[in-house]
């Protein structure tokens, strides 16, 4: 009994442990923001393993997406007669939902387990001490570039995401199922709302951009420096920064859209 | 071509990329592109029943959009509701006897303002207010008086 309370205590002090290192290493990679705009090539060389090679998994799920969604919409519409809301439907549920959160699903599998695999095989190769020998500091140099592409490129990629999905739907419901072209877009233009819908939903992936790469880089800086730490770390990044989007998701739109 | 440079050439294409999606998203998905964000002067029109209407819903004249709804509210000396039209300032030539009703854009859809221009020399000001108006069809209401309707034929 006494051991399974104290079991019970040291987890819940391991994750207040893990909550605090985390704040801190988010406060050092600000920290470090200054010497990132004297350096923006650093920026540049994560913009392009975070964003731009992300880019075609995001554009390949957009289309899918996009096309299941003018398939199944069309089925349940037409029974009510109202193909000519196709537009709508599919707008509204990839940019307020489908948009920032499939692309922050993706990220993290494809971006986020990068991310925390590189920044744990840098620790247990001891590079990141390496660098402290140097008197560079890894937090500075290492992460907050990292943080920062995460950011910028997730509202991006969402973005092209929702676009590329409405596409999927107009190529699904205009070309093959036959609803009108001119309805498609005016009735979604017309329902949509610019600062309601879109901008909401650019919000939602910034925050999604933030947490995501947040615990990928935490994962693999707190990692064991082992290489079975390193694939715990992995994993971790992925479960968690799933659970956290969804969880995250719901309050946002409660909070958003009222 | 050095490796930077291919690099800041990718980076540059994917920023452009995610620019681009955000303006389409803006101007061709959203309402951005199409609503007239000019000036518009307001007009008050005062319902029996406002129905189903909402802010934001349009003002059409001949199926036109002219303006949008701008505020509703309850005005509670005279119990009617009052709705705020936003009307764009293009169509500054509206007699000021002007009917205003509410309807329903399909069996089942969303309601609007249609207005119905009267024949009058003068025209709707900045603050001025319509004076005719015709409530919403509730539906309930309508059933109702057909068969309170029927009930009185059937008494005959």
């Amino acid at each position: 009994m006494i051991d399974w309370l104290a079991a019970l205590g040291r987890i819940g002090l391991e994750f207040s442990a893990r909550l605090g290192r985390a704040n801190l290493l988010a406060l050092a990679m600000l920290r470090g923001l200054p010497e990132l705009l004297r350096r923006p090539r650093l920026l540049l060389e994560q913009l392009l393993s975070v964003g731009v090679l992300t880019v075609l998994i995001i554009a390949v799920s957009g289309v899918f997406v996009g096309m299941v969604l003018g398939l199944q919409g069309h089925y349940i519409l037409s029974r009510f007669g109202a193909e000519a809301t196709l537009g709508v439907m599919v707008a509204a549920s990839l940019v307020r939902e489908l948009g920032p959160v499939v692309t922050a699903l993706l990220f993290a599998g494809r971006a986020g387990s990068a991310l925390a695999a590189e920044i744990g095989l840098m620790k247990a190769t001891e590079q990141l001490s390496g660098l402290e020998m140097m008197a560079v500091n890894p937090q500075h140099r290492v992460l907050t570039p990292r943080l920062i592409a995460g950011i910028i490129s997730m509202p991006l990629l969402a973005a092209m995401f929702s676009m590329l999905g409405i596409y999927g739907g107009w190529f699904v419901g205009v070309g093959l199922l036959g609803v009108d072209d001119g309805t498609y877009w005016a009735q979604m233009q017309s329902q949509i709302d610019w600062n309601e819908d879109i901008v909401n939903g650019v919000v939602k992936s910034a925050v999604f951009g933030v947490v995501c790469t947040w615990i990928a880089i935490f994962q693999g800086y707190d990692c064991v420096p082992t290489s079975e730490g390193v694939s715990r770390a992995t994993t971790r990044t992925v479960v968690h920064s799933s659970l956290a989007v969804l969880g995250l998701d719901f309050v946002l739109t409660a909070l958003m859209f009222n | 071509m050095s490796k930077t440079r291919q690099i800041e050439i990718l980076v540059g294409a994917f920023m452009a990329a995610g620019f681009v999606a955000l303006f389409f998203l803006a101007m061709q998905v959203s309402n951005l592109g199409t609503v007239n964000s000019g000036d518009s002067y307001k007009v008050k029109a005062r319902f029996d029943n406002i129905g189903g209407l909402k802010v934001k819903s349009p003002v059409t004249m001949a199926g036109v959009e002219v303006g949008r709804v701008l505020d509703i509210y309850y005005d509670a000396k005279d119990f009617r509701a009052v709705a705020v039209l936003g009307i764009y300032s293009q169509f500054d030539a509206i007699p000021d006897d002007t009917f205003a009703k509410i309807l329903t854009a399909g069996l089942l859809g969303e309601q609007y303002v249609g207005l119905d221009p009267g024949g009058s020399d003068n025209v709707l000001k900045d603050g001025g207010e319509i004076a005719v108006t015709q409530s919403a069809l509730v539906l309930e209401e309508v059933i109702g008086q057909f068969i309170y309707g029927k009930a009185q034929e059937g008494a005959k």
